[in-house]
């Protein structure tokens, strides 16, 4: 029985506290929102293959929090040399999460290069991730690496190729950036810098 | 004599509160990249593409943290789909940019971006500075900073060839 991206996703996400979420475009964006939409979490709608640097960013900028990107195999192959970055950097605070169909999911399902065996999981330990796996059969292991473990960490979630109802975030891209950042920082994050 | 821009940009970054430094590097930003990898109140944060430096700088301000890109003219052609996402979202973005394809370049394969730089940018809604001489690096980068972070806008200081004065492939190895 192949794992199933919605319940994955959910199951990484309970009991969230507070955890700092972004999700990669397409169909980690609407597996977030199906798991619940949060002022904490980043769905992204475009920029593919920058998920992976938006959470390094953030991982940086709150080094106390815990940050976790959620994304597809094809975002993740786009921006492959992120994990080089983020090798370089070592965020212990960060954890990206591949949940890999082999598909291009947004497209018509094309095989993407995960379905020919390039590893993800392989490439993320020789970027030098202090943990990498992938996950076929469930997901404790992923969760660990997310709320317990020192990364940065990386993990592959193997999922079926599931075609899914949508379950769309809000789209408006200062809303989300605005209510992340309301959440994160409180108000003052609403005033620009001199007014403070 | 001569400004000692790098420096003075690196004191513009420092006087604003700039954590995180992202950076491809160039011959012309050699300096600049050093004096931040020193400062110990900036992160530097090499990048295999100039395209990453746009993720850094979105998520570090949805941390809260203020940012800047270092690059050359042709990574600005590597930057133009997820530009789109600092538009829509309004994310404040400041990037130098040291310019090839110019007075002095030696190189052809470096002057078709070169050339439209600056339109790139413009296309994508980044608004252009022009720093064509010494003198004005650091005023422009001062009042790109302003701008990107008091009114949410997208900023980028281009640093004229002639400032940066290489002009062969031996000068740029012997930096």
């Amino acid at each position: 029985m192949m794992l199933r991206r919605r319940d994955v996703v959910s199951e990484l996400l309970k009991n969230r506290g507070d955890l700092l979420v972004v999700a990669g475009l397409g169909s980690t964006a609407w597996d977030i929102t199906a798991a619940g939409d949060a002022p904490l979490s980043f769905p992204m709608w475009g920029a593919m293959g920058q998920a992976a640097m938006i959470g390094l960013g953030l991982a940086l900028a709150q080094p106390r929090r815990r940050v976790l990107v959620v994304t597809g195999d094809g975002e993740m192959l786009m921006g492959i040399g992120s994990l080089a970055t983020i090798g370089v950097q070592q965020p212990q605070n960060l954890t990206v999460v591949v949940i890999d169909n082999e598909r291009y999911g947004e497209t018509g399902m094309q095989r993407t290069h995960t379905a020919d065996g390039v590893d993800l999981a392989a490439v993320a330990e020789a970027c030098r991730f202090k943990n990498a796996l992938t996950a076929t059969k469930d997901v404790a292991a992923v969760r660990e690496l997310i709320y317990k473990t020192p990364g940065p960490n990386f993990a592959a979630v193997k999922v079926a190729d599931d075609k899914l109802p949508l379950v769309l975030p809000p789209k408006d891209g200062v809303l989300l950036k605005a209510r992340f950042r309301r959440a994160l920082l409180g108000e003052s994050a609403d005033v620009l810098p001199e007014e403070r | 004599m001569q400004p000692d821009w790098p420096a003075e940009i690196h004191r513009e970054l420092a006087a604003a509160g700039v954590t995180v430094v992202g950076y491809v590097p160039d011959a012309g930003h050699k300096r600049l990249i050093e004096l931040c990898q020193q400062d110990k109140s900036m992160r530097a944060v090499p990048l295999t593409t100039e395209e990453e430096g746009i993720g850094l700088v979105a998520g570090a301000w949805l941390g809260g943290h203020k940012s800047v890109l270092l690059m050359q003219s042709s990574g600005v052609g590597n930057l133009v789909n997820v530009l789109g996402m600092i538009k829509v979202c309004r994310f404040p973005l400041v990037m130098i940019v040291t310019m090839r394809g110019e007075q002095g370049e030696f190189n052809p394969w470096q002057v078709p971006m070169g050339e439209n730089t600056a339109r790139v940018l413009d296309t994508m809604s980044v608004a252009v500075r022009q720093a064509g001489d010494p003198q004005t690096v650091a005023a422009h980068v001062h009042t790109a900073i302003g701008l990107a972070y008091e009114t949410q806008g997208a900023q980028a200081v281009l640093i004229a060839q002639r400032v940066i004065g290489i002009k062969s492939f031996q000068e740029q190895r012997d930096q």
